[in-house]
């Protein structure tokens, strides 16, 4: 067995998925410790010419599994080549981003390993001797367990996307590329029909200033008034899951614990009550201003500045302001 | 059609709150639910009952208080429920409770098994996809939308990704773990409420499995939970009342300060 | 199952409903005095509108304490829900039940059980409300059918209802012993809705007049023995009585709750209402009093269970203190909400005009007071 980790890559609409980066870059930092090396997996087909982004994010190894099955994402496919790099290359640790494509995965490999996994993680550290300490919430984010995965190898973790930090990209560095042809097993699932919205458009994720609007923005002129200030501040609108329910917010801007973690400089929460959910996915922004009427809304204790006042009120005169000090 | 759902009772986490001033959950008087993806499992169990006539059999593994998830479920329209409960099974991570559940059902006939997506206790989403593991089953996991052709007996299932959707076709035995948008779970019913004085939850043991004890509770669980803790808060926080004038002054000037407009 | 489960899942399953389905429309029925027809399908759909009805007849074979509990659930967020409720079971489903040949049962209760149908009752006249016996809808006996002649007013469901039970005087000359019940269904020719009243509360429940006009009655439609209307009309509202006293004790505990949760927010001097020592003592005698309410409430409906023959006297103190315990706790309610309570804004406002009419209808305070004073002067 070595004490390699070996992250399992996800490549859609042909790109290597951002997580994928940061688990290389988490993995370099986990890496140090014990001396051990980060391979990356790399399953779909036609990739070759994603191999140099993993490369340039730090990976040591590509392990390259490039067949016609795997053109889409179909979980047994998958999971088989997948757990046979795994029993070939036995590393000490599998990384797998927490996205749905990972979280289908991870656990169907881990049971065929008859291992221990540990779901979405926010935070993983090494010890010296390879074990793996790795920190999820649990409770709806209420409560965070450190789990450990003493006895089995390998130790696998399905990480949470937007937590970990990616390494710089690094065009010069090189790496070794295994090629894996595997003998896939006949399929029991077919796919009919497959529908990708690969556009990238304002990703949450990525927007350095946020205008999250919650149940207390009830009515359409203030979503719209939250979005221009939004577009005007340079950033990008988000939600608390009881608009995205109504229907009044897209699925994709849901922040927290079942939507999206975000960390941007600067998040401004209006009208959210604060439900621990929605906390553990914005609680790591540098700097929080929430506005809501009711004082003892749970947003104040993660808030920077909190305001207690109507938020339907403050956005139209918030708008004027900004132009006022923008024009000074 | 024989269809099980898995269902979880779980407490109602969006009840759970932090005492603010010793920093720990206030645990006290949140109520037991039925885990909402599997709430909403079960009535996708229960429509194609509806349309296509199926025996729908709920299944849990928990404490004894877990009957009563079962007994809304029963009320809910179900035919039959069995508890998976033993001292034996406790502490179990979820590879060790989805080789106890896959266990149960191996003895039991089955064309689908229906499980949510994940439960709110734990969010591992790990268990439904386990199961299928242990049982040899293609799964499909984020269903949100299940047909039936009753004729060539194909199940045709709508995959919710995040940045789209496949549509996918499988015959039974499979499982399936069911998002909560896939519909709006059904009320209980007063006829079933009032049946269950007749209904009985079948109980199984640990005698009752064939399995070996090594792979049981928390014994038979590669995890193990080193440490819990709360979350922090910051601190160093300012909350101020204010009018709406006031308070759109005051955020104007801290992002300016900040360098943001 | 342990039957504890059932009591607690029903009333789980009630909140639940009431929370998604009822209380989101409470206002707007209220302020454009609008009939819930959605609400009725939806409780149809989950067998609230056959709770206590035995299953031959497709019900769900409960039992008078879910039933009960049903209204005062409902009614805790909507009093104009609630009395649809109450009415269609206790004023028209339970008589049929009770005194109904087999085949009128056979006919009338699965629909009604089912919500495909809505039931309604016809007592009170403009000129025979406590006074009963004063009918002046006439029944003629023409041999193998009779004639209905007559008007009802005030009557619930009215015109949303499919069946309703009437009463009339087929023998005027034999005084109460002369009014006798009667089936009607709502597509009779001769049938129709006269006037609808526009009311000081519970203002999205259908109340009207109805016009009898030589309508053809069979013989098969009578309900009970000839003659033996008024008593049926009495034993009837005896249960209708306990629906009633569910639904003032759901609003009593609606506005309670309400002002729980407002003292706790409104800071007058400094500080939320509810340190006042004002406020505790008006909110601890408020809930007192709803604790009562409820032991006598459940007390009756536990009794119509047993058909125990001192119900008559249980449902009358019931409805007597739930009532006049709706009306001062809605009054305090609005008193402890200050002018936010005179308010349209806060529902405090509408369940103080709700609570009015369960002191009124089914029975006036001054009626349950002379059941309850004739039963112990006897």
């Amino acid at each position: 067995m070595s004490k390699n980790i070996l992250i399992i890559a996800e490549q859609r609409c042909d790109r290597v998925q951002n997580v994928t980066f940061e688990l290389i870059g988490i993995a370099k930092e986990l890496a140090k410790v014990n001396g051990a090396e980060v391979e990356v997996l790399l399953m779909g087909h036609n990739i070759a010419g994603q191999v140099s982004d993993v490369v340039g994010y730090g990976a040591d190894r590509v392990i390259l599994v490039d067949d016609p099955c795997l053109a889409s994402y179909l979980t047994e496919p998958y999971a088989q080549a997948a757990t046979e790099v795994i029993r070939e290359r036995t590393p000490g640790v599998v990384l797998v981003g927490a996205s749905s494509i990972g979280r289908d995965l991870a656990p169907r490999v881990a049971a065929r390993l008859n291992t221990g996994l540990t779901a979405d993680c926010t935070k993983l550290a090494m010890n010296e001797d390879g074990t793996l300490e790795m920190t999820r919430p649990a409770f709806g984010g209420n409560l965070f367990a450190t789990i450990v995965c003493p006895d089995h190898r390998p130790q696998m973790s399905t990480v949470r996307p937007g937590v970990m930090k990616k390494c710089d990209f690094d065009a010069s560095r090189s790496a070794e590329v295994v090629h894996k042809e595997i003998a896939f097993a006949p399929q029991k699932i077919r796919l009919v029909e497959e529908v990708k919205v690969c556009s990238v458009v304002d990703s949450i994720e990525d927007a350095k200033i946020l205008v999250a609007c919650g149940r207390g923005v009830g009515n359409p002129t203030s979503i719209e008034q939250a979005k221009n200030l939004a577009n005007e501040l340079g950033g990008t609108y988000c939600s608390s899951r009881a608009l995205v329910d109504a229907c009044v917010i897209e699925s994709c801007r849901q922040v927290g614990q079942t939507g999206k973690t975000v960390r941007p400089e600067c998040y401004v929460a209006f009208g959210i009550s604060g439900a621990v959910q929605h906390l553990a996915g914005m609680e790591d922004s540098d700097y929080i201003i929430a506005v809501n009427k009711d004082e003892n809304a749970s947003i104040f204790n993660v808030s920077d500045l909190g305001i207690v006042s109507d938020a339907n009120k403050v956005l139209p005169l918030l708008r004027e302001e900004i132009e006022k000090l923008s024009r000074a | 059609m024989e269809i099980i759902v898995c269902l979880k009772q779980v407490p109602n986490t969006t009840e759970i709150k932090i005492d603010p001033v010793t920093n720990t959950l206030k645990r006290d008087g949140v109520e037991s639910i039925i885990n909402p993806d599997d709430k909403t499992g079960l009535e996708v169990a229960l429509q194609l009952k509806e349309q296509f006539g199926a025996r729908v059999t709920v299944l849990s593994m928990g404490p004894q208080q877990a009957e009563k998830a079962l007994g809304e479920a029963l009320a809910m329209g179900a035919d039959h429920a069995i508890l998976l409960t033993d001292r034996a099974f406790a502490g179990a991570d979820t590879l060790a409770t989805s080789k106890t559940i896959a266990a149960a059902i191996k003895g039991m006939p089955y064309d689908l098994i229906i499980a949510g997506r994940q439960a709110i206790d734990g969010d591992t989403a790990q268990v439904g996809p386990e199961i299928a593991e242990h049982l040899d089953l293609p799964q499909i996991s984020y269903a949100c939308e299940v047909g039936y052709n009753a004729d060539t007996k194909v199940f045709t299932v709508k995959r919710q990704f995040e940045d789209g959707y496949q549509i996918l076709e499988v015959e039974g035995p499979c499982l399936l773990t069911v998002l909560s948008t896939a519909c709006k779970p059904r009320y209980m019913r007063v006829k079933g409420l009032v049946d269950l004085d007749n209904k009985e939850v079948q109980i199984l043991r640990r005698s009752d499995l064939v399995i070996e004890d090594e792979v049981l509770g928390l014994k038979g669980s590669p995890t193990k939970v080193k440490q819990t803790f709360n979350k922090q808060y910051n601190t160093n926080k300012q909350k101020l009342v204010l009018d709406p004038a006031e308070a759109a002054k005051l955020i104007a000037a801290t992002l300016k300060d900040k360098h943001l407009i | 199952m342990n039957s504890q489960l059932k009591y607690e899942l029903f009333e789980k399953m009630v909140k639940e409903f009431t929370e998604n389905e009822v209380k989101p429309l409470a206002h707007e029925l209220d302020e454009t005095e609008r009939f819930p027809a959605e609400t009725v399908a939806k409780m149809a759909e989950i067998g609230l509108l056959g709770i206590n009805v035995p299953k031959q007849y497709g019900g769900a074979g409960g039992d008078m304490r879910m039933y009960i509990k049903a209204v005062e659930i409902i009614s805790k967020a909507c009093a104009t829900t609630g009395v649809v409720l109450s009415a269609h079971t206790s004023l028209c489903v339970t008589p049929i039940l009770e005194y109904g040949t087999e085949e009128q049962k056979q006919k009338y209760v699965p629909k009604l059980a089912s919500g495909e149908w809505l039931g309604a009752f016809g007592l009170t006249e403009p000129n025979a409300g406590t006074d009963a016996k004063n009918q002046q809808s006439i029944a003629v006996d023409m041999g193998d059918h009779y004639v209905l002649n007559g008007t009802k007013i005030f009557i619930t469901n009215g015109g949303k209802a499919n069946v309703y039970v009437i009463f009339a005087m087929t023998d005027k000359s034999l005084g109460l012993k002369g009014i006798t019940a009667f089936i009607v269904e709502a597509t009779t020719p001769g049938f129709s809705i006269g006037k609808k009243e526009l009311k000081m509360g519970i203002r999205g429940s259908s109340t009207t007049e109805l016009i009898f006009e030589n309508m053809i009655i069979p013989k098969s439609q009578v309900l009970g023995r000839v003659g033996e209307g008024y008593k049926i009309a009495m034993k009837t509202l005896d249960g209708g009585r306990i629906g009633i006293a569910a639904q003032a004790l759901g609003i009593a505990e609606g506005a309670l709750e309400e002002t729980v949760k407002y003292v706790k927010e409104r800071k007058q001097f400094g500080m939320p209402i509810a340190k006042q020592q004002n406020t505790q003592f008006v909110l601890a005698d408020l809930a007192t009093k709803v604790e009562a309410a409820k032991m006598l409430v459940y007390a009756a409906a536990d009794a119509k269970q047993a058909k125990d023959p001192t119900l008559s006297v249980k449902a009358a103190m019931a409805k007597l203190y739930a009532s006049e315990t709706a009306m001062e706790v809605t009054n305090k309610a609005v008193q402890l909400h200050g002018g936010y309570g005179y308010t349209r804004e806060y529902p405090v406002e509408r369940m103080m005009r709700d609570a009015k009419i369960t002191e009124i209808y089914e029975g006036t305070s001054e009626v349950q007071r002379m059941v309850i004073a004739g039963a112990l002067l006897r």
